[in-house]
C-alpha cells in the first residue's frame, strides 16, 4: 500500500527551494549500492544560517544523502552516484572539485562522538594541520582555542587541553568533534544525529550550539526525533523508502503536510 | 607382562559396562524409574573398576624402577655395595643390561650373572604383584559401586562430575608444562651454575666451550661467556626486524586500507604460503641461494662478506616473519573503528594522512606488541640460524661478520656424542634458560599490550 | 581569514598531498611486490635445483648370470647365494661394452661407473627367482651419483682431470654409451622407496616419511584430545578467578615459546629422565603433542566462541544437562573450526626439525622403522642432514625432499581450508 502512496505521485511535494543564499544543491540524484537503489531522484537545496533537518524512518535512506554530500560514500566500494550535487558554483561529483576540498568545505559531525585517540588540543587542531591552514604555533593555538570556545567546550577543557580527547563524557566528545568540524571554517556541517547516544542535558547542550552555529554555517541534520527537528530545524525533508516525499518549513512539515505519507508518520502511526 | 594386563583390563572393563547397564535395566523394569540413562551405570561401575587399578599400575611404573633397583644394590656384595656412586651406577647399568638381554659388560664382578637374575626375580615377582593387586582392588570397589546402583541413583551426575574432572586436568596440563620446561631447563642450568660462575657465563666476553678430555689439559675448563652469542643474536634478529617490520606493516596497511578484492585475494595465500614455509627450508635458502648472492655482491662492490655472515641469515630471517608481522599488524589495523577513518575523512584527510595520523597512532600499541612477539619469533628461531649462521662464537656487530647464536650453540652442544653430565652439554641447559626466560618475558609483555590494545576498542 | 582564504590555502597544499598520498601508496605495493617476488625466487630455487632429482642416469645392460660367478659349489642356499660376486657379473657385462679397455686401471675406473645398488638389485632379482642363475638378462642399472651429476650438467668438464671426481676416459664411455643409446634418464623409483643411504644415488626419503607419519599420529592422538577438552572446559565451564586467569597467561605463552626449548624439555624428561630410546618417533611426537597442545587450544576456543549462546539456550531450554548440552550440540557445531585449526597446526608439526634434533632424530638410519620405538628420521630433519651432506648429489636431492615436504603441507593446509569452506557455518 505505502508503495502505491509513492507511485501515485513520484514528484517530490513542498518547496524543495530555500529562500536563503543556496549553498548546496541537488538534482535527480540517485544512490545505488550495488544493484539495489538506495536514493531515487532526490532534488533539494540547502541554503545559509538555516538547519534542514532530514526525517523518516530507518532505513529510508536520509544517512545515505547525507553522505553523498561530502562524498563520504566513495569510501563504500559497491556505492554509485548518479545525478549533480552542487557546493554554490560547482558539482562534486565531476572533479571540478577535489574531495580534499570538498570535505574541507562540508564538515561533518557522526552519530556516535568519534574523537580520535589523541588530546583533545591534537583532535581540533588535526584539520588545520593537515590542510596546512595556520603557518605558525601561535595561529594554531588561537584557533584550536576559537573553536573551542564556538562549540561551546572551552571552559570546560581548558587546564586539560593535552589530555586525550576519548576521556572526556560523551556529550563533551561530541562537541568536540563539532569543534573539530569547525576548526577548519567550512561552509556546510552535516550532521548524522548527533544526539542519539547523548542523555537528555548533553543533547540540550548540542541543540542550542547548533542553534548559534546556524547563523555562520549551512547544517544539514538527519534526526529520528521529531521534536528535536521541530525545536532546531528551519526546513525539514521527509525520505520514505529511498524517496524524498515532502520538503517545506518545518512549521508546514508539522502542521500542515501535504503527502499523506508524511502525515502518517507526523502522526506517529508510521517510523 | 603388561599386553596381557592391559587385554585382561578391557576385557573385564567392557563386561562391567554391560553387566552393570543390564542391571540398572532390570532396575527400571522393576521400580519403573531410574534417574539416569542406563549407559550412564555401565560407564560409572566400569569407571570404578579402572580407575584403582590404573592408580596401582601408574605407582608402578613411578616407583618400580628404583624400588628394584635399591633391593638390588642391597643384595650386591659389599665390596661393591660401597664403591662410589659414579662408578656403583655403572656396574648397575651393567647388571640391567645383562638382565634385558643386551650385550653388557659381564666381566665387571663375579656373580654379576647372579646379580641380574635377582633383578630379573625381583621384577617379576613385583609385576605379580601389581597384575593381581590391580585386578582385586578395581573388582573390589566395583562391588562397592554394583551395590550402589538404585533407581534414585544419580549416575548421569557421577560421570559428568568425573568428565568435568578429566577436562579440568586437561587443561591444567598447560602449567604442567611449562613447570616442566622451567624445571628441567632449570634444574641442568643450575648444575651449570655450579661449575660455572653465574656472571661469568652472563657477562664473560668470550665462548669457547671445548672442554679437556683429560684432566689438566692445557684450558681445560673452557670458556662460557655467553655475550658474544646474545650479541650474535641480537645483531640476527635485528637485521630481520629492520626488513620485516616495515614490509610486513606496509603490507599490512596497504592490504587492509588500499588493496581492491582482487589484490587481497592474491596476496593473502601468498603471504600464508610464507608464513607455512618449514623453517628448514628457509634455512636451506639461505644456505644455497641467498648467502652467495650476497658474497658475490660483495665482492662485486669490493667489500669481503663472509659466506655465513649476519646479513645474510637476517635477511632470510625477516622474510620469514613478515607474514607474522603483516597479520598481526593487519589483526591490530581491522580493528580500529571504522568511525575513527570517517571522522578523518570527513575533515579532508587524504587516505594516506588518515593512514599515518590517526589509524597508525591509534593502533601503535598494538603494532608494538605484534613487533616483539616477531621479536621473539626471531630470537628463538632455531634452523635458519644453525644451518646459515656462523659456528665460532665472534663478538662483532658488523653484520658482514659471521656471527653465531644462542640456539645455534645449543644444537652444537647437544648434538654428537657426549657425556650428559659435562658442563658443555649442560652450558645447552644453561643457555636454552636464557632463551627461555627472555623469550617468555618478550610474549609476556607483547600478550599484554595486544589484549589491552584489543579492550580498548570492544 | 575568511572562507576564500581557506580554499585557497588548501588549494595551495592539494599538489603536495597528492604527491605523498602517491608515494605512500606506492611504498604499499612495493611492499607487497617485494614480498610476492621473495616467494617467486624461493620457488624458482628450489624447483630449478630440485627438479632434476625425480629422474635418474641408468645404464642398459645385458647381464649373463653366470653359475661360476654367483653360486659356485652349487649349493642353491640362499644364503650362499646373498654372498655371490653380483659385482662381478656386472663388471663382465660392463667391460664386454669395452673390448679396447685392458688396462688394470682403466678398468677399475669403468667398474666406478655403477652405483653399488646396481648388485643389488641383480642380487635381489636373483634371490626372487633362483631359476635365473645361468640366463642372460636384459636390465636398466642405476649409475653412480658423480655419473648422474655428468649428465645432468652439473659438472664441468672444461676443468682439469684432477680437479674433478670423474676421469677423462669416464666421460669418453659415458659418451660413447650415450650415443649407443644404452644411458637413459629414468624416473628415479628410489627416492620414494629407500631410506637414507651414503650414496646419494642410493638416498631415498621413505623412511622419513614413515617417521613423520608416524610422529604426526602420536602427536594428533594425544595433542587433539587434550587440546579439545582443555578448550571445552576453559570456555563451558571454567570459573573466573586467577587460576584460570594463570592457566590462559600459561597456555598463551607456551604457544609462543621457541620450539627449540621443547626439545630440551623432550631430552631432560623422556630421555634423559624416562629413559626412553633417542631418535624414536615415539619422542618426537610427544615433544610435538606438547608443543601443538596450545595451538589446538587456542583454534578449538575461538571455534567454540563462534557457537551463538541461543545454541546454548536452546539445548538447556529442553532439559539437557550443561555436559549433553555441549557434547550433543555445541561440540558438532564447533568441531569443523576446531579441526581446520588442529590441521594446521598439525603442518607446523610436520614441518618442524629444531625439537627433533635435540632428541636425537639427527642419527643416520637407512633402515624404514616400523614401529613408534625404532630410531627413524623425520621429513624435516632429512632435510637437513642432506643439505649438510658435502656430495653433491644431495644437493638437488635435499631440493626434492623440500618439495615433497611443501607439497604435503600444501595438502594438509588445502584440507584445512575445503573443511573449512564445507562445514563451517556463519552465525
Amino acid at each position: 500500500m505505502v508503495i502505491d502512496m509513492i507511485n501515485d505521485d513520484f514528484k517530490t511535494l513542498g518547496n524543495t527551494e530555500t529562500s536563503n543564499k543556496v549553498v548546496m544543491s541537488v538534482k535527480n540524484c540517485n544512490v545505488f549500492y550495488g544493484d539495489n537503489q538506495a536514493l531515487n531522484d532526490i532534488n533539494i537545496e540547502v541554503g545559509r544560517s538555516e538547519v534542514l533537518a532530514l526525517i523518516g524512518p530507518s532505513g529510508c535512506g536520509k544517512s545515505t544523502f547525507l553522505r553523498c554530500l561530502n562524498r563520504l560514500n566513495d569510501t563504500i566500494d559497491s556505492c554509485r552516484v548518479s545525478g549533480k550535487i552542487h557546493l554554490e558554483e560547482e558539482d562534486i561529483y565531476s572533479g571540478e572539485i577535489d574531495v580534499v576540498m570538498l570535505r574541507a568545505r562540508v564538515g561533518m559531525v557522526f552519530q556516535k562522538p568519534n574523537p580520535f585517540p589523541k588530546s583533545i588540543y591534537d583532535n581540533v587542531a588535526y584539520g588545520p594541520k593537515i590542510h596546512g591552514i595556520t603557518t605558525s604555533k601561535e595561529e594554531l593555538d588561537e584557533l584550536v582555542e576559537v573553536s573551542l570556545e564556538k562549540a561551546g567546550l572551552l571552559d570546560e577543557v581548558k587546564d586539560r587541553l593535552h589530555t586525550p580527547g576519548t576521556a572526556l563524557s560523551g556529550g563533551q566528545q561530541q562537541r568536540l568533534c563539532i569543534a573539530r568540524a569547525i576548526a577548519i571554517k567550512p561552509d556546510v556541517i552535516l550532521m548524522d544525529e548527533p544526539c542519539s547516544a547523548l542523555d537528555p542535558i548533553a543533547t540540550e547542550k548540542i541543540e542550542d550550539l547548533i542553534n548559534e552555529l546556524k547563523e555562520n554555517y549551512a547544517i544539514v541534520m538527519v534526526t529520528h526525533s521529531m521534536s528535536q527537528a521541530a525545536r532546531v530545524s528551519q526546513r525539514a525533508a521527509y525520505f520514505h523508502l529511498g524517496n524524498l516525499i515532502e520538503v517545506n518549513d518545518t512549521e508546514k512539515i508539522f502542521n500542515d503536510p501535504e503527502h499523506e505519507l508524511t502525515k502518517n508518520y507526523i502522526s506517529g502511526r508510521t517510523g | 607382562m603388561f599386553n596381557y594386563l592391559f587385554v585382561v583390563l578391557i576385557v573385564v572393563t567392557i563386561f562391567i559396562y554391560f553387566y552393570s547397564k543390564k542391571y540398572s535395566i532390570k532396575i527400571r523394569n522393576q521400580s519403573g524409574y531410574l534417574h539416569s540413562l542406563p549407559q550412564y551405570y555401565g560407564f560409572y561401575a566400569s569407571l570404578w573398576f579402572l580407575i584403582p587399578s590404573l592408580i596401582i599400575i601408574g605407582l608402578y611404573l613411578i616407583f618400580a624402577e628404583s624400588f628394584v633397583t635399591s633391593t638390588l644394590i642391597k643384595s650386591l656384595p659389599n665390596n661393591i655395595k660401597n664403591l662410589p656412586v659414579n662408578e656403583l651406577n655403572l656396574v648397575v647399568n651393567d647388571i640391567k643390561n645383562l638382565a634385558v638381554g643386551n650385550i653388557a659388560n659381564s666381566s665387571s664382578f663375579t656373580g654379576i650373572n647372579e646379580a641380574a637374575n635377582f633383578y630379573n626375580e625381583q621384577y617379576e615377582l613385583i609385576d605379580k604383584v601389581v597384575f593381581y593387586s590391580s585386578l582385586i582392588m578395581g573388582l573390589l570397589t566395583f562391588t562397592y559401586a554394583y551395590k550402589t546402583i538404585s533407581s534414585s541413583y544419580r549416575a548421569r551426575n557421577f560421570i559428568e562430575s568425573a568428565i568435568h574432572i578429566l577436562l579440568f586436568g586437561s587443561a591444567v596440563i598447560a602449567i604442567f608444562v611449562t613447570a616442566g620446561i622451567l624445571l628441567s631447563v632449570l634444574f641442568e642450568a643450575l648444575r651449570f651454575f655450579d661449575v660455572i660462575n653465574f656472571s661469568e657465563f652472563l657477562f664473560g666476553l668470550s665462548w669457547s666451550p671445548q672442554m679437556a678430555i683429560r684432566e689438566g689439559q692445557v684450558g681445560s675448563s673452557g670458556l662460557f661467556g655467553a655475550v658474544p652469542l646474545f650479541a650474535g643474536t641480537i645483531l640476527i634478529s635485528l637485521i630481520a626486524l629492520i626488513l620485516a617490520v616495515p614490509i610486513g606493516l606496509l603490507t599490512a596497511i596497504y592490504l587492509s586500507e588500499y588493496a581492491d578484492t582482487k589484490v587481497r585475494a592474491i596476496t593473502k595465500p601468498i603471504l600464508e604460503i610464507l608464513s607455512g614455509i618449514p623453517t628448514v627450508v628457509y634455512g636451506f635458502f639461505a644456505v644455497i641461494t641467498v648467502a652467495p648472492f650476497i658474497r658475490n655482491t660483495g665482492s662485486f662492490l669490493g667489500l669481503d662478506i663472509a659466506s655465513e655472515s649476519a646479513l645474510g641469515v637476517g635477511l632470510v630471517m625477516g622474510i620469514m616473519i613478515i607474514p607474522l608481522v603483516s597479520s598481526l599488524s593487519d589483526d591490530v589495523i581491522s580493528s580500529v573503528p571504522q568511525s575513527m577513518r570517517e571522522g578523518s575523512y570527513g575533515l579532508g584527510a587524504t587516505k594516506s594522512e588518515t593512514i599515518k595520523k590517526v589509524i597508525l597512532p591509534a593502533a601503535l600499541p598494538g603494532i608494538i606488541g605484534g613487533i616483539l612477539l616477531a621479536a621473539s619469533r626471531a630470537i628463538g628461531e632455531t634452523m635458519i640460524v644453525v644451518m646459515a649462521a656462523g659456528l665460532s662464537a665472534k663478538l662483532s656487530f658488523n653484520p658482514i661478520d659471521a656471527v653465531t647464536t644462542v640456539t645455534v650453540q645449543i644444537v652444537t652442544l647437544l648434538t654428537g656424542d657426549q657425556e650428559f653430565d659435562s658442563p658443555k652439554t649442560l652450558a645447552a641447559f644453561a643457555l636454552g634458560l636464557t632463551l627461555f626466560v627472555f623469550t617468555l618475558f618478550l610474549n609476556f609483555i607483547a600478550l599484554k599490550i595486544v589484549r589491552k590494545y584489543r579492550e580498548q576498542y570492544e | 581569514m575568511s572562507n576564500t582564504s581557506i580554499t585557497e590555502i588548501v588549494n595551495k597544499n592539494l599538489q603536495t598531498r597528492y604527491k605523498k598520498e602517491a608515494r605512500f601508496r606506492r611504498y604499499g605495493q612495493l611492499s607487497i611486490f617485494i614480498a610476492v617476488t621473495f616467494l617467486f625466487i624461493f620457488f624458482t630455487s628450489i624447483i630449478s635445483k630440485g627438479y632434476s632429482a625425480f629422474y635418474q642416469a641408468e645404464i642398459f645392460l645385458k647381464i649373463e648370470l653366470q653359475q661360476e660367478f654367483i653360486d659356485p659349489d652349487n649349493t642353491n642356499d640362499l644364503e650362499e647365494i646373498r654372498y655371490g660376486d653380483f659385482d662381478g657379473i656386472i663388471n663382465e657385462s660392463l667391460y664386454s661394452l669395452f673390448p679396447e679397455i685392458t688396462k688394470r686401471s682403466d678398468k677399475r675406473e669403468l667398474r666406478d661407473l655403477m652405483s653399488s645398488g646396481a648388485s643389488i638389485k641383480i642380487q635381489q632379482l636373483v634371490l626372487e627367482d633362483l631359476s635365473l642363475i645361468g640366463k642372460t638378462i636384459n636390465i636398466w642399472l642405476p649409475l653412480d651419483d658423480e655419473v648422474d651429476m655428468l649428465i645432468k650438467g652439473n659438472i664441468d668438464v672444461n676443468l682439469p682431470e684432477q680437479s674433478r671426481r670423474i676421469s677423462d676416459l669416464q666421460i669418453s664411455s659415458i659418451e660413447t654409451l650415450q650415443t649407443q643409446g644404452l644411458i637413459k634418464n629414468k624416473f628415479n623409483k628410489t627416492l620414494f622407496v629407500s631410506g637414507d643411504s651414503r650414496e646419494s644415488e642410493q638416498a631415498g626419503i621413505l623412511g622419513a616419511l614413515v617417521g613423520s607419519a608416524l610422529m604426526l599420529t602420536i602427536t594428533f592422538l594425544i595433542a587433539f584430545p587434550l587440546g579439545v577438552s582443555a578448550a571445552i572446559y576453559l570456555e563451558e565451564f571454567a570459573p573466573k578467578n586467577r587460576f584460570i586467569d594463570f592457566i590462559e597467561v600459561n597456555i598463551n605463552n607456551l604457544a609462543a615459546v621457541p620450539s627449540i626449548i621443547y626439545g630440551l624439555l623432550g631430552l631432560a624428561v623422556f630421555i634423559n629422565y624416562a629413559g626412553m630410546p633417542r631418535s624414536a618417533p615415539l619422542v618426537g611426537g610427544l615433544v610435538l603433542a606438547l608443543m601443538t597442545f596450545p595451538v589446538i587450544i587456542i583454534a578449538a576456543r575461538a571455534s567454540l566462541q563462534s557457537v551463538p549462546p541461543s545454541i546454548r539456550d536452546a539445548a538447556l531450554g529442553v532439559g539437557a544437562s550443561k555436559m549433553q548440552s555441549i557434547f550433543d550440540h555445541i561440540l558438532p557445531l564447533a568441531l569443523p573450526g576446531i579441526l581446520t585449526g588442529s590441521i594446521i597446526g598439525m603442518a607446523r608439526a610436520l614441518g618442524e626439525s629444531a625439537p627433533l634434533i635435540m632428541i636425537g632424530m639427527v642419527a643416520f638410519v637407512v633402515d624404514i622403522p616400523t614401529s613408534p620405538l625404532d630410531s627413524s628420521a623425520a621429513l624435516p630433519v632429512q632435510v637437513y642432514l642432506w643439505a649438510d651432506s658435502p656430495e653433491r648429489g644431495f644437493a638437488e636431492k635435499t631440493s626434492a625432499a623440500i618439495m615433497v615436504l611443501l607439497m604435503f603441507l600444501l595438502l594438509m593446509n588445502s584440507l584445512a581450508i575445503w573443511l573449512r569452506n564445507k562445514y563451517e557455518i556463519k552465525w
